[in-house]
């Protein structure tokens, strides 16, 4: 079982990211949960929202706990919010930022990671620029399905399109598909730079 | 055929498979998505005929569905929590009346303190209300018991509450089979009312009865429930016939053959418990799960013959009697008795509290070596209960005890992650 925490506040598309990660689940066949941390959601406050995906059924109702992967939709939450708990060894980590980990002050904690597994994309501009509305969520599953290989980008756009219609969803394509180009550059270079250091 | 969607949704769904012809509702969390969608569906004309009426409050709901319902129409109402209690007085009447209205309480705890979360504390409020209560262990059985429940209700002439749990089930997005219209249609007969306000046949329901006739009625109304009782596995049986799958019946058993600990729970934590089971099966304990899928009428022939085997029982609930200790467990209790075997109750899950793999992990252990207390509140923070009970010690005027918890806890507003 892949367990994805999904950190961001509300209003950004936190709670609608992961149940669009678990239809992209569902059309590849698998069995997925999507739940969010059932607050009462208000503009601007933290929210949080939970995937599984497994090849069997999920019985499981409690809260991840031990996410294989998180997504951070809001780098302003990590100062506030303990985004990083449970996250596994060499957990995938994906922010919306224009930063690097060093600049968001997380160099410490990621030294010994596996630097392909640390992506940053810029959500945001690419959600303004795609779509014209500053919501990140979408993009960021774009970056999702290069970062954790879990999902197909295929996978993510079908169900970007059962979700939104007309230009919202071309708009949305658009941006995912932008985010996991980004992504999957990224991790080549993170990979050639780790292959120069062995 | 198979989608992945949100159960409120899953549910709002099945229900107008069902064919309702007047649905009344008031919104309240974690409920309000069900009755949002079916509105959707009455107002776009896909679900008709059909009558949405938007009512002032929950009391004004069931007393639309009693009216509606009274006049021969199928109707459909749901609530949650506080919702639930304020409608109570025509809770009461809709059963005593023996209206056949399908009711989903999306489980959620009752205040005071406020708490938009899940437990299991509105529907049991209600368990001698004289309605027929279901519980759903995941959104796919929520959806089923919904179409047994208008066949139940309409069999019996009496109302049903489907109970599933707030936002663990109506708001998780996961796989459900939704029927097709022929499938409901095939299982749900027409409703036929057993009395009906006809003005070419004219009948007053809802006379005042005396002494002389009072527990007649009242034992009707039990005789009449304990009938659900053999009903409803014919029910479920017909059910798998045309739908192809197990769903409802009184109770299911998991793992429970040669067991010596069986835990006894309802709704969706029976997922996290079978988890917990399998682990432990591995391991060489013999553990298994009694799930109650029937609260009311109470399946105690059912449930004491699914626990007589074990040395001991544990009740999981997500409900409390205070001053007593468990709901669920004392009505196990009576299915036990004059057997000899440990009974330990665990109040779990309160307000939303996670019920954790790791903590019934732990829980279970004790158990099996009885070692638990005979009502346990688990993983209860005793440093923040005992911090309380001394500042109410030491002050007269220790203030109200929520928000000086919340302060102990550092948190300005509640959350639970």
């Amino acid at each position: 079982m892949f367990q994805v925490r999904i950190h961001g506040r509300g209003g950004q598309g936190v709670v609608t990211a992961a149940e669009m990660l678990s239809v992209a689940a569902f059309d590849e066949g698998r069995h997925a949960q999507a739940f969010p941390s059932f607050g009462s959601e208000r503009m601007g406050a933290p929210v949080v929202a939970f995937c599984r995906i497994s090849d069997r059924e999920i019985r499981l109702r409690e809260p991840i706990m031990e996410p294989d992967a998180i997504i951070i939709q809001d780098p302003t939450l990590l100062h506030q919010v303990d985004v990083f708990a449970g996250l596994k060894q060499d957990g995938y980590i994906l922010i919306n930022t224009n930063k690097t980990f060093d600049q968001l002050g997380l160099g410490d904690m990621i030294r010994d990671w596996r630097q392909e597994r640390l992506c940053t994309v810029p959500a945001m501009e690419l959600a303004l620029k795609h779509v014209g509305r500053p919501v990140p969520n979408v993009p960021l599953l774009g970056g999702f399905a290069a970062i954790a290989g879990v999902l197909k980008i295929e996978s993510v756009i079908k169900a970007i399109s059962e979700r939104f219609s007309g230009k919202v969803a071309a708009g949305n394509i658009a941006a995912a598909s932008e985010a996991y180009a980004i992504v999957i550059a990224e991790m080549e270079a993170a990979r050639r730079k780790e292959n120069q250091h062995a | 055929m198979l989608k992945q969607t949100e159960g409120s949704r899953a549910v709002a769904e099945a229900v107008a498979l069902c064919r309702p012809e007047v649905i009344c509702a008031y919104p309240i969390s974690p409920q309000t998505h069900i009755v949002e969608a079916l509105g959707e569906m009455v107002k776009d004309g896909s679900l008709a005929p059909c009558e949405f009426i938007n009512v002032e409050s929950e009391f004004a709901a069931m007393s639309v569905a009693i009216g509606a319902s009274a006049a021969g129409a199928r109707s459909y109402t749901a609530t949650a929590s506080q919702g639930l209690l304020y409608m109570a007085e025509a809770v009461y009447n809709a059963s005593g009346l023996g209206l056949p209205i399908v009711m989903t309480v999306a489980n959620r705890s009752i205040g005071a303190p406020i708490n938009i979360w899940n437990d299991h504390s509105d529907a049991l409020s209600q368990r001698d209300s004289g309605w027929l209560q279901l519980f759903a262990e995941t959104n796919q059985e929520a959806l089923d018991l919904h179409i047994q429940a208008f066949r139940l209700a309409e069999e019996l002439s009496l109302p049903v509450m489907v109970c599933m749990d707030g936002f663990i089930l109506t708001h998780a997005y996961e796989r459900v089979d939704m029927p097709t219209q022929a499938q409901v249609d095939a299982y749900l007969p027409t409703y036929e009312p057993r009395q009906v306000l006809d003005p070419a046949d004219p009948v007053s329901i809802g006379a005042m009865v005396g002494p002389e006739a009072f527990m007649e009625v009242r034992y009707l109304a039990h005789a009449k429930q304990l009938q659900a009782l053999e009903r409803i596995p014919a029910f479920a049986a017909e059910f798998r016939q045309i739908f192809g799958r197990d769903s409802g019946g009184l109770t299911h058993t998991y793992r429970t053959e040669d067991a010596e600990t069986i835990i006894v729970a309802m709704g969706s934590v029976l997922g996290t418990i079978k988890d917990v089971v399998d682990e432990m099966r591995e391991e060489g304990h013999r553990i298994g799960v009694l799930g109650i899928t029937l609260f009311r009428p109470f399946p105690i022939a059912r449930v004491r013959e699914g626990l007589q085997g074990a040395k001991r029982v544990v009740v999981l609930e997500k409900s409390m009697a205070i001053g007593l200790g468990g709901i669920l467990s004392t009505n196990v209790r009576m299915a036990l008795s004059g057997l000899h075997m440990h009974g330990y109750t665990v109040i779990a899950g309160l307000g939303g509290r996670a019920i954790t793999k790791k903590s019934l992990h732990g829980l279970f252990r004790e158990a099996g070596q009885d070692a638990l207390e005979s009502v346990t509140f688990l993983d209860l923070d005793w440093n923040m209960v005992n911090k309380q009970l001394e500042r109410e010690k030491a002050h007269r005027r220790s203030g109200p005890v929520a928000e000086n918890l919340l302060r102990d806890v550092g948190v300005v507003a509640a959350r639970n992650y």
